[in-house]
């Protein structure tokens, strides 16, 4: 084996690849073409969830192949989707707090606080604490612990109490922006004034303009300060 | 893998100008030294980087190389064997791709009461929208007006953009902000409700409203579960592969490929959205991409063969700061909102080169002339390009815990690496990153040249002419999307179901027979390929 490579294990065969690579890039150094888990290729979509396991060692890891680098002996599979409840809810006439949560969403109560969700979480969320917040009722908690989820499923996948924290979690987003952070007045006030036309003769005139005059304007205009 | 020991000498170089740079404020182009500069280094200004293309209603317009081969390519499907006899589904509007800008033209339609279906290339959600960072634009502070927006879209653009479509985009953003505070988006926002909003590069106001460093994901992931729960039908990881139509320009349906099976599925529809992105993926000059794994350009494409025009298809935006170390993330997006809090742009001497919020097209040239003609970079040890964007000066500015704060996906990206971007700068050069140009449309997204058909999203053009605006893409998808969904709704009750044919393919064929151009390699190319062996950006069959 040259010095600068390492052997993975791809579902089960052996591939010698570079040793700085990615999951994904080494996946595609060992030939596979993707049709499924692979998206963003930035760690931004979820659709590349990895289940690996290195040499004497029992436990299993989890990561996004696009964002994590092979090591020597690492025995990985892909998990591009995960068949999860989702409930389906009109979001304008949910109630922040426990009981909409717990009616979309019955097993939520079902948590054994294994924390294995948090262990899972390739972007080290706490989980498990979200789910808590989620089932004290407290929304705006969950709302803001649960922000960076990227949705790739692993929680599910490896929770015993098969719950679908990544549902759970975007449901408590919804209601928290929509019923609990307070409403931007200046936005509400300036949406009216679009819809009464009061910008419709100022659009209309600047549409008008010649290269030059429009130049001019904006050559000239004031910038907010930083 | 953290920096190389030749690296973190030249940080110290870095860090001791850091005070210096502190209360200095580099000097904005003058509209004459912008246009030098793009001139002498904007890959859109190099001869070698594109041709005319020899077919089609845009013949004669000038593409990059890789673009105009897949146009010039033939469809996957023989027209002379195609049989309409068999219809897998009927709708009233057919929805291609499910990004920002599909997933809001299916919610209007269906709210419109028309009978949708979505289908997309691999998930619904996996796009560009899913990974845009920085923001989304909209003139909704009392400083601000949609007419100070228009000016700063068009002065962004060149003032080569088609000013129906601005118009469109300013007039509708604050509309499209309050719909997605209703859908439950997660902005940031102070504590009595006002948007947090910054400057991006080119605004005269602060108007950049952001969800975090995950806008993007934030609003793809909301309108993602809303149309689950509307329970709209989607077909995943099946691509549209051409339209159809009756034959003489009117657009009737689509025919699908099963991306695992291979099997094809007809789509008879009343009216057809095309919202399937940009071309990030073709590698325009060889360039690395910010773009998702889908970008390939398959909407152009198939619009071309239906007589879509298309127009400033010349115009590639590069994002200015890309990662260019370490390589395993060389080409991703360093969002612009790291230089909007303060970052600077710095060569190996500790010296700023530009102002670092001019627009992104100077921008790019400034860094590309500091490394390839001043020879003031750093080169990585893979022999990649990069400059100095000095991350710790946000910090140096704002307080610590800033970074962690408002910048959280671009800390792990680095963190992942060893690299703390709140201690130390990183490296950065331009990435291909947006399609400025696509098909040409009128304000209500309807396709000039062919009827029943709707272009929303980074596939049309005009909207941004030149050179677009950081936070007027994810505008973009979502004020053309709906307005996309409620046009092609409001037009499908007045549509008949059309025959459905692939004449046009069959014309376009000949033609390409007469130009001597009749390619072996199929399009649209669905995905590029990087298994080893077989790269050949941009000029590969898919699947």
């Amino acid at each position: 084996m040259e010095q600068d490579s390492v052997r993975i294990f791809i579902m089960g065969k052996g591939y010698e690849v570079p040793k700085s690579l990615t999951i994904m890039k080494a996946m595609e150094h060992a030939g596979y073409r993707f049709v499924r888990g692979c998206g963003c290729r930035g760690g931004f979509c979820g659709a590349c969830g990895t289940v690996y396991r290195m040499p004497d060692d029992y436990r299993l890891m989890v990561g996004l192949a696009c964002q994590t680098v092979v090591e020597d002996g690492m025995y990985l599979t892909q998990i591009p989707v995960f068949p999860a409840n989702k409930a389906t809810y009109d979001v304008e006439k949910l109630r922040p707090g426990l009981s909409d949560m717990v009616k979309l969403y019955p097993e939520l109560t079902r948590c054994l606080g294994c924390n294995t969700c948090t262990k899972a979480c390739p972007q080290d969320l706490d989980v498990m604490n979200y789910m808590a917040a989620a089932m004290r009722g407290d929304i705006a908690k969950a709302a803001d612990m649960s922000f960076d989820c990227l949705m790739c499923g692993l929680c599910a996948a490896r929770c015993p109490a098969e719950t679908v924290q990544y549902n759970i979690a975007i449901l408590a987003r919804r209601i928290y922006a929509r019923h609990v952070a307070p409403r931007a007045k200046h936005l509400a006030s300036r949406v009216d004034e679009v819809s009464d036309g009061a910008f419709d003769q100022a659009l209309d005139e600047v549409t008008k303009l010649t290269r030059a005059e429009l130049e001019t304007l904006y050559n000239e205009r004031d910038i907010e300060p930083e | 893998m953290s920096y190389t020991p030749k690296m973190n000498e030249l940080i110290q170089v870095v860090e001791a100008s850091r005070q210096r740079r502190y209360a200095e404020r580099h000097a904005r182009l003058s509209p004459e030294e912008k246009q030098q500069l793009l001139e002498a280094f904007h890959p859109d200004y190099r001869p070698d980087t594109m041709r005319p293309i020899k077919v089609g209603v845009s013949k004669g317009s000038v593409m990059p190389h890789e673009l105009v081969d897949v146009l010039e390519s033939r469809s996957r499907l023989d027209p002379d064997r195609f049989s309409s006899g068999k219809i897998d589904y009927d709708v009233d509007v057919l929805v291609i791709g499910g990004g920002g800008a599909g997933s809001s033209a299916a919610l209007m339609a269906h709210e419109a009461g028309a009978n949708v279906l979505l289908v997309t290339k691999l998930r619904l959600g996996d796009a560009n929208t899913m990974m845009a960072q920085g923001g989304i634009q909209a003139a909704d502070k009392a400083n601000d007006s949609p007419v100070l927006h228009y000016l700063d879209v068009m002065g962004g653009g060149g003032f080569a953009n088609k000013p129906e479509l601005v118009e469109a985009l300013v007039h509708d953003a604050p509309l499209v902000i309050k719909w997605l505070e209703d859908l439950g988006c997660m902005f940031d926002k102070e504590q009595d409700g006002t948007m947090v909003t910054q400057h991006g590069g080119g605004t005269c106001r602060k108007r950049m409203h952001a969800a975090r460093d995950y806008s993007g994901a934030e609003i793809m992931r909301t309108l993602r579960d809303e149309v689950r729960n509307r329970e709209i039908p989607v077909l995943e990881f099946s691509p549209a592969v051409e339209l159809l139509s009756d034959g003489e320009g009117t657009c009737t349906g689509a025919v699908l490929m099963n991306l695992e099976t291979e099997e094809f599925f007809v789509v008879r529809a009343k009216t057809i959205v095309v919202s399937t992105g940009g071309f990030g993926r073709l590698h325009i000059d060889d360039f690395p991409t910010t773009n998702h794994y889908g970008a390939t350009a398959d909407g152009l494409v198939m619009a071309y063969r239906l007589g879509g025009r298309l127009v400033f298809l010349d115009a590639t935006q590069f994002h200015p700061t890309g990662a260019a170390y370490p390589e395993q993330i060389v080409g991703l997006l360093i969002t612009e909102k790291v230089r909007g809090l303060g970052a600077q742009l710095v060569n190996v001497y500790g010296e700023q080169f530009v102002y670092p919020l001019e627009t992104r097209d100077a921008v790019s040239s400034a860094i590309i002339r500091e490394c390839l003609e001043r020879e003031k970079g750093i080169v990585t040890e893979t022999g990649q390009h990069g400059v100095w964007l000095d991350s710790p000066m946000i910090e140096h500015i704002h307080g610590e815990g800033t970074i962690l704060r408002s910048l959280p996906a671009m800390y792990r990206q680095y963190e992942r690496f060893g690299i703390d971007m709140r201690k130390t700068p990183i490296i950065v050069f331009p990435t291909l990153h947006y399609q400025n140009g696509g098909v040409d449309i009128k304000n209500d997204t309807s396709v000039t040249t062919v009827d029943n058909l709707f272009v929303a999203g980074e596939t049309s053009g005009g909207v941004h002419g030149r050179n677009r605006l950081m936070g007027n893409s994810l505008l973009d998808v979502v004020v053309f999307g709906r307005r996309a969904g409620v046009a092609a709704a409001e037009k499908a009750r007045h549509v008949s179901p059309g025959i459905l044919s692939l004449a046009h393919v069959k014309r376009y064929h000949k033609e390409l027979e007469d130009s001597g151009l009749a390619k072996d390699k199929p399009s649209p190319m669905l995905l590029p390929s990087y298994a080893r062996h077989q790269h050949v950006p941009g000029a590969d069959p898919a699947v």
